[in-house]
């Protein structure tokens, strides 16, 4: 079933946890609502959900207005954070509350009712669990039950609130593959909130980007990373180094450092923010280079695959710190030392108008 | 999580608690932490004195009182036709008494944990009422409002309806300084719960009163039994507002508390402490209730 929402607006207060927000989720995807923390995400799914009311604007479910739709008839699976599970009720019964609540009329009968537990128990591939409760499972076996429990009302979409929050690591990344293999089973159109960039990029066949309530970037994962459209997602999707500058003669002049043949189309005097990714960056040991931007190099970390080599800005940039992500080869071959000056060559660099940018966003 | 819920839900509750988590032993082990033996001496017997003189002695003072002129004369004590007719009268006060409470509570405790509106803070501060209140004035302003020179006195004497001086004054009285009972255990209780249980019961398709049968009663039925014993012991053993509003009508208007002061003020010392001895025995039996009731509510939360 598709999902729509139409210029949502919510306010808590003083605080606008949704700013004319409106998104089309297509019927069948697996969505990650993806953010910092009261950038409105799960808001924005508590609305969908019906368990929040939002001031203005619409919830569309499949075409129809969902709006006035009382929850338990908008036929959503919810996920919630910290599972949510029955404590006093067993597994089993966890996952057959939401069939023996139906109506007299289309309850399924106790027979029935166990059957389809015991399917979707092994679906969740915990259905050696259905006599236990709660308490005695682990985290990562609840949230799985929580997910059986929202499936057996055949729900038309489901939506997770941060499932994977509330577990460690290991389990996390276990249950981010599994939900992934799960939903190409079902094709059942998902929308998930998290705060964890991995976590969305590799589960996803979308991602909805947000910050401050508004809307900043929607695409697939390979888009957001690669292609980020504002400095906010630029800075959200990992690490980044981030420069001050202004453009002359399509150069990046940065302090008395001139970074050559970037922002060819900006007007000559733009003041301009530049962002590059840390494998995005060379280093040149060369004294007599004239391009780049000077850094004195600091520690270099090689340990891992990569190595990285973390400089601080001296002159105009003094106070700011670089990484620089390079190959163990190459940094064999730079034979860098601590307090070395260097120059930082980009080979990649995206750069916006700094009076586009909403200062609070770089944080 | 979920007993990290349960375990703050318990800390409202004031019990022992704290001899169960500290073992004392660790300390007394350990000589870098053990106390002075004297100290331990002295803390120890000032506390058994203390406990010994004001509340095993008088508790001990009544049942021998009771039972000085013999069994026979306890005996007869109980079950005199007054005496009947009081235990008869605080059985119905507190049977209807604790019901409304319960309902009361429940719904009062169900708006504030789960809701957001506007007010709420006053209504917490209105449920702590009866609590800050003297029962006496509780009475008084029963008699003010409904007695016969009251606002509502005679509207209520043209119609024959009888308050103030009866049973129904007694039974509201009773109703309001037992109000607080269940409403502040489950408070801090459902608090602790958040809605999220809730939340998700209303997302699987059930209904309100689903929600609240299968999903909210089970979590709180602990707490809601704990805060109904305390409730009806306070009912049974109310004095000060049910002794403004009931007129000490013989047979009539007694609840047991009052019929134990009419018998001692007519120094019928054996009869006052025989029927006094049904209280305390209520108090002990409360006791025995409550201590068992917060073990299962203990083992509940360990085992879930």
């Amino acid at each position: 079933m598709s999902i729509e929402v139409k210029n949502l607006h919510k306010q808590f207060g003083s605080f606008t946890a949704l700013d004319d927000i409106s998104l089309n989720f297509p019927s069948g995807e697996l969505v990650a609502l993806l953010g910092p923390s009261g950038c409105g995400k799960t808001t924005l799914l508590r609305i969908i959900a019906g368990l929040d009311q939002a001031d203005s604007g619409s919830v569309i479910l499949e075409g129809d207005d969902a709006s006035a739709t009382h929850v338990r008839e908008r036929q959503v699976g919810f996920v919630f954070q910290h599972y949510a599970l029955f404590k006093h009720m067993t597994v089993f019964d966890n996952v057959a509350f939401g069939l023996r609540m139906k109506p007299r009329k289309t309850r399924p009968s106790e027979k029935v009712i166990a059957e389809k537990v015991h399917r979707l128990l092994e679906l969740v591939q915990l259905d050696w669990l259905a006599d236990r409760f709660p308490s005695q499972l682990s985290g990562g076996q609840r949230q799985r039950i929580a997910l059986a429990r929202a499936l057996a009302v055949e729900p038309r979409v489901l939506l997770l609130d941060e499932p994977f929050g509330a577990l460690d690591a290991k389990v996390r990344k276990e249950l981010r593959r599994w939900l992934r293999k799960l939903h190409d089973e079902l094709h059942i159109t998902s929308i998930f909130v998290t705060h964890d960039q991995e976590e969305a990029l590799e589960v996803a066949d979308r991602v909805v980007m947000m910050d401050h309530g508004k809307v900043e970037q929607v695409g697939t994962p390979d888009e957001v990373y690669n292609h980020p459209e504002t400095p906010f997602v630029y800075g959200f999707l990992g690490s980044v180094n981030l420069f001050h500058g202004r453009v002359d003669d399509g150069h990046l002049h940065i302090g008395d450092d001139v970074i050559h043949n970037q922002g060819e189309n900006y007007e000559h005097g733009s003041e301009v923010y530049a962002f590059a990714r840390p494998h995005e960056l060379e280093i040149v040991t060369d004294n007599q280079q004239v391009n780049g931007l000077s850094a004195k190099v600091n520690r270099v970390l090689s340990f891992g695959l990569n190595s990285r080599v973390e400089l601080d800005g001296i002159n105009s940039a003094a106070g700011q710190h670089f990484e620089v992500e390079l190959s163990p080869q190459r940094v064999d071959e730079l034979s860098l030392t601590s307090g070395q000056i260097v120059k930082l060559v980009p080979s990649k660099l995206k750069l916006f108008h700094r009076d586009s940018i909403n200062k609070d966003s770089l944080a | 999580m979920s007993t990290a819920i349960t375990d703050t839900s318990l800390k409202a509750k004031p019990s022992d608690r704290l001899f169960k988590w500290v073992e004392p032993t660790k300390f007394e082990h350990n000589v870098a932490t053990r106390e002075n033996k004297w100290i331990k001496i002295a803390v120890i017997s000032m506390g058994l004195s203390f406990f010994a003189l004001f509340l095993l002695l008088p508790l001990i003072a009544v049942f021998s009182e009771a039972l000085r002129k013999g069994f026979g004369v306890y005996w007869l004590a109980l079950t005199d036709a007054d005496a009947l007719s009081a235990v008869r009268l605080t059985l119905l006060a507190a049977s209807i008494a604790v019901p409304l409470n319960l309902v009361f509570g429940v719904a009062a405790a169900w708006a504030i944990a789960k809701f957001e509106f506007k007010g709420k803070q006053l209504l917490i501060t209105f449920i702590d009422l009866p609590f800050s209140v003297s029962p006496v004035i509780v009475g008084l302003v029963y008699v003010l409002v409904f007695g016969v020179n009251g606002w509502f006195g005679e509207w209520l004497v043209a119609n024959d309806v009888k308050i103030i001086f009866a049973v129904p004054g007694i039974v509201l009285a009773t109703i309001f300084v037992t109000f607080p009972f269940v409403a502040r255990e489950l408070i801090p209780l459902m608090q602790a719960q958040g809605k999220e249980e809730e939340e998700a019961a209303v997302v699987l398709g059930a209904g309100g009163w689903q929600t609240f049968w299968y999903v909210t009663l089970p979590n709180i039925k602990w707490g809601l039994l704990y805060g109904v014993i305390l409730c009806n012991a306070r009912a049974m053993g109310e004095f000060g507002a049910v002794s403004v509003v009931s007129g000490h009508i013989r047979g009539q208007t007694n609840t047991l508390p009052l019929h134990v002061e009419i018998l001692y003020n007519e120094y019928n010392f054996a009869a006052a402490f025989a029927v006094a001895s049904l209280l305390a025995l209520l108090a002990l039996v409360t006791l025995v209730l409550k201590t068992w009731v917060e073990h299962r509510a203990d083992t509940n939360a360990s085992a879930h």
